[in-house]
């Protein structure tokens, strides 16, 4: 994990986020924009998967537990796939406020990922 | 084609179905609930895989809510009488799983302090797994089963 790369990760998923609750509340449906950040937050999970594998290659290694933090990482990959299959199965408001609550979830899983990786002990 | 007025908003929904627990709000608390049931799954498992020993009981109980979560999302989703009944249940054993362990967490950390969902009333997680389940009793008693 790199820290500057997980903290960009981490204001998409935030920004990413917000924005789509704020419009599903508003009433839209999904949109290329908040299907955009959905894509681009699974997209930057995917690198961080190869990140993390490449990571302890070059001596980078976790403070924390590395089966912890790929159980935390399997789970954060499948949360904005799953919210953008519901998005694309019911166009609805509602699916628009799904894709941000998953975009939230997985910025508090790349925290906890954070956690384990750069400050907490195995 | 629809009979409905043209919006000049087109992006905008028209929700004109019939009202079902899983309709609107509750799509919602399917996701949220699908979301945390991950969560607590992946937790307990790796709980359970490499430090059961450290404290059993509160390990064991954190793999219990994490199947009981499981079986809450799909009691949300799957329409009838039977499935709507599981909903109550198993929300409703969430909520004092969560009441009854956050308590014990504070007077015996010893036993119950160690991190599960229901730890210090779901602190861990935001306290959401202690909002969910009231959010979703409340859901449930307004949008009680179809009827059949």
């Amino acid at each position: 994990m790199i820290e500057w790369f997980t903290a960009a990760q981490i204001v998409v998923a935030v920004v990413g986020g917000i924005v789509a609750i704020v419009m599903g509340a508003m009433g839209r449906k999904p949109s290329d924009l908040t299907m955009g950040f959905t894509g681009v937050v699974a997209l930057l999970l995917i690198v961080q998967l190869a990140v993390s594998i490449a990571s302890p290659l070059t001596g980078n290694l976790p403070t924390g537990n590395l089966f912890e933090f790929y159980i935390y990482l399997i789970s954060a990959i499948l949360v904005p796939i799953a919210a953008g299959f519901w998005a694309l199965l019911e166009r609805s408001r509602w699916s628009t406020i799904i894709l941000g609550v998953g975009m939230l979830s997985v910025a508090v899983m790349l925290y906890r990922m954070s956690q384990i990786w750069f400050v907490q002990g195995a | 084609m629809s009979t409905a007025p043209v919006s000049a908003a087109t992006n905008v929904e028209k929700p004109d179905a019939p009202r079902t627990r899983r309709s609107g709000l509750g799509r919602l608390l399917i996701a949220v609930y699908a979301v945390l049931a991950l969560a607590a799954t992946g937790r307990s498992f790796y709980q359970v895989a490499t430090k059961f020993d450290e404290a059993p009981l509160a390990y064991s109980l954190s793999a219990l809510a994490a199947v009981v979560y499981i079986f809450a999302t799909i009691a949300l989703i799957v329409p009838g009488r039977t499935w709507f009944v599981i909903a109550r249940l198993t929300i409703g054993f969430e909520l004092a799983g969560v009441l009854i362990v956050g308590l014990l967490s504070v007077i015996a950390p010893s036993l119950f302090g160690h991190p599960s969902v229901w730890s210090y009333f779901g602190a861990g997680y935001l306290f959401i797994p202690l909002v969910m389940p009231i959010l979703g009793l409340l859901w449930l008693a307004r949008n009680p089963d179809e009827g059949r």
